[in-house]
């Protein structure tokens, strides 16, 4: 049965800079944790930072869609500190949890953040911290305060202050394109670029480590695999055999690299030792093998075959071995790649005409679509396995929207302008 | 054992089309003289000075290069597929075998098919299929006598379509083999 769909577009405060974030809710919010986070004071001398943390404290809790979070206009009193507040205000507006806080200055150009989170029933603090930061990682700090609720409240690490690498392509002058690989914070703010090419470049994948990033670049007219370092920029040419040399993969150790070959006449999966540079094929099949990924205990690699006429999901002993295919329902399902636990896939389910972003459990063979749109796209799962990010088309245009592994909460991304595609969400910083 | 037997039937197939083009091949180079006896100002791997010779102006009225003769099928230069498939439809056969049988005579004369696909699959996944458009391309060249030496494929997947947009049109204007010589 399919439940009814109530869609409750709410536009979040405006943002320092960039345009404003849409949030849609999709289905209902039961079970979302009803939570206020109270718009911060501010302590001088000197004006207040144009950052506004409560609000991105409020629009990251809200779309892991795991909180109903109040918004400030409905709120009937605005403490800073925890001595200031009380509790039946926000009882009586059924909410949860609270946060409250405040910015001040360090007196040398940077800023001391202070919040505190309350059990609102008990009228107990629940943790609160002081943190110090520069007007330069004000946002950073907002989402390292909203992974810090996120934990208390739910048991789970956040991954609100994590960081997505991403593809666009902006037309320049005469009709050419520049195609750029891009970093940014997972929220989409704070955008930098790491490589540009008038050719294709496509299929970042990020180093366990979060240091090193994968991905293809077709500069001088054929694909080629590099590594680079995303801190120094400095790279190395893994893989320009003759033909495709596409999807690399990280092993979960860092160490090697799964992707795509044709060199011998046709896509297969090979994996690279990047120590020893040795290259040892996985699947050997006249049909179309690609888009490996690996399993979290590097046991097991999950990639796209056709060998059954049409793109599946197969899986195969990292080592070697026998292949077997695990998706069965819907005529093309592909790019494949697994959520931090090793229980779910998320990949690309063709539903009638439309390619949408799904959610296969291996141990029951649910399938679950995550996404509404008709070119969904490069499903990539957030490292505590909350949310999955992906790449769709609005009035023609790629941007980058997440959603979370329930389905219940959708956001688009705001990016500049541009066509934006192929996100890969950032393991947590080591 | 069974796979490897499944991996030649493409070979097979190629060879058995390769049969079955030599008769046209070689009734080609009997008839009159081909169109790459006119004269020939841009492709200097060719003929070189011998093609300066007097008269060929009159014949064809044509003085560019011969793979641009309008009345060639080579001045053709893209072939469209359907949706996730690689065959050559029935209407494009044509023009590849014309553009083999151009490579086959002329075998300095090289060509790089670029394969591309509409934006509806994955990414990676449509590299994989460009790639397969390029090599069913390659293959038919090569059964008219092209070797494969001349040929280098590239498959962009659904990096660079013609047209942005996204319906039917354009995507089955995206979905293409492009020959670029």
């Amino acid at each position: 049965m399919k439940k009814l769909l109530i869609f409750i577009v709410l536009l979040v405060c405006q943002m320092a800079h960039g345009s404003p974030l849409t949030i849609e809710i999709t289905e209902s919010e039961m079970g979302a944790l009803p939570i206020a986070v109270v718009p911060f004071g501010w302590q001088g001398p000197g004006q207040a930072p144009s950052e506004d943390i409560a609000a991105i404290i409020d629009a990251d809790l809200k779309r892991s869609g795991r909180f109903k979070t109040m918004p400030s206009k409905d709120m009937i009193a605005f403490p800073h500190t925890g001595t200031n507040v009380d509790f039946r205000d926000w009882r009586v507006l059924g909410m949860e949890s609270l946060v409250v806080g405040q910015v001040k200055s360090n007196g040398v150009g940077g800023y001391i953040v202070r919040f505190q989170l309350f059990d609102v029933f008990k009228g107990e603090q629940l943790t609160g911290y002081s943190i110090p930061t520069t007007a330069r990682d004000l946002r950073a700090t907002a989402h390292h305060i909203s992974d810090l609720i996120y934990e208390k409240l739910t048991g789970q690490r956040g991954a609100f202050a994590t960081r997505v690498a991403y593809i666009t392509s902006i037309v320049q002058t005469e009709g050419k394109r520049k195609i750029a690989l891009q970093v940014a914070d997972a929220d989409g703010y704070h955008p930098q670029t790491l490589v540009t090419s008038t050719e294709p470049l496509m299929s970042p994948a990020w180093s366990p480590d979060g240091l090193k990033l994968a991905y293809v670049s077709f500069e001088k007219g054929r694909p080629s695999i590099f590594v680079q370092e995303v801190y120094t920029g400095k790279r190395q040419r893994v893989a320009s055999f003759k033909g495709i040399n596409g999807a690399p993969a990280w092993s979960p150790d860092g160490r090697k690299l799964a992707l795509t070959l044709s060199k011998d006449g046709n896509p297969d999966i090979f994996i690279l030792d990047l120590a020893k540079r040795t290259l040892l094929p996985l699947s050997r099949h006249y049909a179309i093998d690609t888009e490996p990924a690996w399993s979290p205990d590097g046991k097991y690699i999950i990639w796209t075959s056709d060998r059954g006429g049409r793109p599946q999901i197969y899986r195969i002993p990292s080592g070697g071995g026998k292949a077997e295919r695990i998706t069965f329902e819907g005529k093309y399902n592909a790019r494949a790649s697994y959520s931090p636990d090793g229980k779910l896939i998320t990949m690309v389910t063709q539903i009638g005409q439309e390619f949408r972003i799904s959610v296969l459990d291996l141990a029951s063979s649910q399938l679950q679509v995550l996404s509404d749109g008709s070119l969904d796209e490069s499903p990539s799962f957030a490292p505590n396995g909350s949310m999955v990010i992906y790449a769709t088309k609005i009035k023609g245009q790629g941007e980058l929207a997440a959603v979370s592994v329930d389905g219940r909460v959708k956001q688009r991304l705001a990016l500049q302008a541009g066509d934006v595609r192929e996100p890969a969400w950032a393991p947590y910083s080591q | 054992m069974k796979l490897k037997m499944i991996k030649f039937i493409p070979l097979l197939l190629a060879a058995l089309m390769f049969v079955g083009c030599s008769t046209t091949e070689k009734k080609a180079e009997e008839g009159p003289a081909p169109v790459s006896e006119t004269p020939d100002k841009m492709d200097h791997s060719m003929h070189g000075e011998d093609a300066a010779t007097s008269g060929a102006d009159e014949a064809a009225g044509w003085t560019g290069h011969p793979l641009d003769d309008p009345a060639s099928l080579t001045s053709t230069r893209m072939i469209h597929f359907d949706f996730d498939r690689s065959e050559i439809k029935p209407e494009y056969q044509a023009v590849v075998v014309a553009h083999g049988e151009y490579l086959a005579r002329h075998s300095s004369q090289t060509v790089t098919i670029e394969g591309h696909c509409d934006e509806r699959g994955t990414r990676e996944y449509n590299i994989a299929l460009g790639e397969r458009r390029a090599n069913a391309v390659k293959r038919l060249l090569m059964a008219q006598g092209a070797t494969s030496g001349q040929i280098t494929t590239v498959s962009y997947g659904e990096e660079q379509p013609l047209e942005r947009a996204s319906n039917e049109t354009a995507w089955a204007k995206n979905r293409r083999a492009f020959f670029a010589y």
